[in-house]
């Protein structure tokens, strides 16, 4: 790469420390649904773009899932390009603003990032500079829809409104394809607005993305269940569409079959965060949907993930007054964002780690009074590579709980799999897709994200989308499968 | 948006809606269900189908006024709509030739228990049908069930229409008269479907009771419908919402139905005092 816009030689660009993010203050924030990041001013963008090296093989691009040109975007905002940068990501990605907020960054391009590497050094807040123009683009108004080829005359009906379902079609409408989004809920975005909270994820940066696509001709039909409104083999037989993108996600929520699960107030994650984000049972009474009043109350989140985190922290904010994390390893391994661990941590939220709970117990009216958690130890590592987490025999111990939310991850729906004769589901009852292709067993259906690789994350899901996009254009103009 | 083609009340609280729903006409089958948002600041709430015209691509719901939602579903007329409309959703009832069967509708049950018990009928069997209700006015479709019913049995609470008892009287009489029915589906009230599968249990007689469980998506993603069957732990929206009667935790059932009981008082006096200002603003004009 050229990289020649940026005026310091690479010594001088090692003395700069990372930038950091502005925040809202934690004690403020714990209490009301904003988000908590405020976004790089211009001044910080700049300062954080002139620290890369502009390596000549850049890692952080091999540690993107989808192979973003970071360091190419990352040279044009040096430039002040910022429309630039923007452009030069959604080549790759079409949800910067979406990634540039929730991708496990240190796992992936900050992680591979040389500067990670060096001693007193930390990485480039790619993150945030992903962030950081997708928002301008997206503030300025300026977002530069690309122009759809001649209409193919093909239907393409997508399945789940999700990273992976959005995705694709947005690529396939571009493509001159047909498009009809299928959603069961009556909001489009999957998990981007029924799980992950505003606060972390604000939902008109969702509506935005969705509202373009709209714009690009993609059609959306929200409360359409299927398998159950419509099967699969009914839009090719009846509705006439020439493929079909499964993109369901996991949306089945796991519960651990421990004693007292069932009592009130004992919620799974999904129940919790779709009541306060999708139903916003967060301004009740002014929205219908309630949720258990959590205010003044001592409230158990069990999990590690990004999932028990939002969860944890929503809790908080609804005025909790001891929300504690329960996790069954070490905090380290939690498999949550780091991010989100520290801004946890900064608001409040008590961890509990190398805990486990064995029972709920209630009060005589069917409602959680506590839970038995017991302590773990590290035992041997396991297929993960984390220790395993083992019981310490007679550390049972009582903690008072008012509420508890079981966030220990979701597993695939069925409902699809149930309806459609011919697909093929691995043991688990995920969809089996070819990984260069994501062809199913079944001519003319394509799956992709969640519903493939089990509960995984957005950028995976998107990657999905925009694989499952070219193949699906490939049957649809070759007509070979 | 979902047009409400026709709308009225069957009885002081209960109304019925006529919904231009066309996917969901086409598909539906007794014993599914819908769940609805009525606007946009809406909860999303079950109602089981009553009928479906997939020429006329409508489905026709009963509601009965009870908790905001429900009455502010009643507030909606012909020519009005509903934001969102989902379904068909649970599992279709099994119906097949049991012999003699016994449907019992509790209140606005009855109104869920018709489809199958048409059903049913189409299917061969005898079909004895049972309305329990607590008063005279609150009887709702009888005469659909009268006409595929042979006999159809009133009961009230206060005597002042058909039989004076509860409907497990009646039910206990065929038991042990020469027309023993060999199968029993009951919909209604908690305490009602309890008491129905008390009464079979001892005689041994298939029961199945359909779960009015609170949901949220209606597809499995929550959890939030939980209900305990045999012991296990599962989904009434997609397992079920029919389940085994002689099976299902009831207390569980009337527990978690509970849950939100103080917000729901909140929601409705809310709902009143507004639709009570309304009312007075109208009738001013
Ligand atoms: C609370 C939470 C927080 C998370 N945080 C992060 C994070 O910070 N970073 C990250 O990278 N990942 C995160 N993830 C994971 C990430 O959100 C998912 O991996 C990703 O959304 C998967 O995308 P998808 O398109 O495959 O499925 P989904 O986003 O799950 O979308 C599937 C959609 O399909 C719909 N659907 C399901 N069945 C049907 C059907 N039969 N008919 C029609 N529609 C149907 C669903 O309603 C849903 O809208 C989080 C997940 C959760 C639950
Ligand atoms: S209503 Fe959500 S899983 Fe049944």
């Amino acid at each position: 790469m050229s990289s020649s816009n940026n005026p310091l030689p690479p010594k001088e660009r090692l003395q700069i420390v990372r930038q950091s993010m502005p925040e809202q203050d934690p004690l403020k924030r714990a209490h009301n649904f904003e988000e908590v990041n405020l976004g790089f001013t211009d001044e910080l963008a700049l300062q954080e773009a002139t620290r890369c090296l502009g390596c000549g093989k850049p890692r952080c691009v091999q540690g993107c899932p989808v192979g973003v040109k970071i360091a190419e975007f990352v040279d044009l905002i040096v430039a002040k390009d910022y429309l630039g940068a923007a452009a030069k990501i959604r080549e790759d990605n079409v949800l910067p603003a979406v990634t540039g907020r929730v991708c496990p960054q240190e796992e992936q391009c900050e992680g591979s990032c040389l500067l990670a590497h060096r001693a007193g050094s930390s990485s480039l807040g790619i993150g945030y500079l992903e962030r950081f123009v997708a928002d301008y683009e997206r503030t300025t108004g300026q977002i530069g829809l690309p122009a759809c080829a001649p209409s193919s005359g093909k239907k393409v009906a997508i399945a789940g409104s999700g990273p992976a379902g959005l995705s694709c079609a947005g690529d396939l409408v571009q493509r001159g394809h047909d498009v009809t989004v299928f959603e069961a809920l009556h909001e489009i975005g999957g998990v981007l607005v029924y799980g992950i909270p505003e606060f972390r994820l604000p939902k008109d940066i969702v509506r935005q993305e969705v509202d373009n696509m709209r714009k690009l001709g993609v059609k959306f039909e929200t409360n359409v269940v299927i398998g159950k409104t419509v099967t699969v083999d009914e839009l090719f037989e009846e509705e006439g569409f020439d493929a079909v993108f499964i993109a369901t996600g996991a949306g089945l929520p796991k519960f651990m079959g421990i004693p007292g699960e069932n009592l009130c107030a004992v919620y799974s994650a999904n129940e919790f965060l779709t009541r306060v984000n999708l139903m916003k049972a967060y301004r009740f009474p002014e929205y219908d949907e309630p949720v258990f009043d959590c205010a003044g109350k001592n409230v158990g989140v069990i999990g590690g993930g990004n999932t028990a985190m939002d969860a944890v922290r929503t809790s908080l904010r609804l005025g909790a007054k001891n929300a504690y994390l329960i996790y069954r390893r070490t905090e380290k391994d939690m498999p949550a964002r780091i991010e989100e661990l520290h801004h946890a941590k900064q608001e409040g939220v008590q961890i509990m780690d190398l805990w486990d709970p064995v029972e709920y117990i209630g009060d005589e009216k069917g409602w959680v009074r506590a839970a038995k958690l017991r302590k773990m130890q590290q035992g041997e590592p396991d297929e993960s590579g984390r220790s395993r987490p083992v019981p310490i025999p007679g550390s049972e111990t009582e903690v008072a709980l008012d509420m508890v939310v079981v966030a220990v991850g979701n597993t695939s729906n069925p409902l699809v799999q149930q309806t459609t004769p011919g697909l093929d589901t691995d043991t688990r009852g995920r969809i089996v897709a070819d990984h260069e292709h994501l062809r199913t067993s079944k001519k003319g259906v394509f799956a992709g994200g969640d519903i493939v690789s089990g509960a995984a994350t957005v950028i995976l899901a998107m990657g999905a989308g925009r694989t499952a996009a070219a193949s699906i254009h490939d049957y649809l103009t070759t007509g070979e499968w | 948006m979902f047009k409400i083609v026709e709308a009225r009340y069957l009885s002081k609280d209960v109304k019925l809606f006529r919904i231009h729903a066309p996917r969901v006409a086409k598909k539906q089958k007794p014993g599914q269900f819908v769940i609805l948002r009525v606007n946009d600041h809406g909860e999303r709430i079950p109602i089981t189908i009553a009928a479906s015209d997939a020429q006329e691509e409508t489905i026709t719901i009963v509601a009965q006024g009870i908790g905001k939602t429900t009455k502010l579903l009643n507030t909606l007329e012909t020519g009005d709509s509903i934001a969102d409309v989902v379904g068909p959703l649970g599992k279709p009832t099994d119906v097949e030739k049991f012999g003699t069967v016994v449907v019992i509708g509790g209140g606005v049950g009855t109104a869920i228990a018709y489809p199958t018990a048409n059903a049913l009928h189409d299917a061969g069997n005898r079909v004895i049908s049972i309305i329990g209700a607590r008063t005279k006015d609150l009887v709702i479709f009888e005469d659909e069930l009268r006409a595929i019913s042979d006999p159809l049995i009133v009961t009230t609470d206060d005597g002042s229409y058909g039989v004076k008892a509860v409907v497990t009287v009646p039910l206990q009489e065929l038991i042990d008269s020469p027309n023993r029915p060999d199968y029993v589906l009951a919909i209604g009230p908690i305490p009602m479907m309890r008491a129905v599968a008390e009464t079979t249990r001892a005689a041994g007689i298939k029961t199945v009771v359909s779960l009015n469980a609170i949901m949220v998506d209606g597809t499995g993603m929550c959890g939030g419908c939980r209900v305990a069957v045999g012991g296990k732990s599962q989904f009434a929206c997609v397992d079920g919402p029919e389940f085994d009667a002689h099976q299902v935790d009831f207390a569980l059932l009337a527990q978690r139905g509970a849950m939100y009981r103080d917000k729901e008082r909140v929601a409705l006096t809310r709902f009143e005092e507004e639709h009570a200002c309304k009312l007075l603003e109208a009738a001013k004009a």
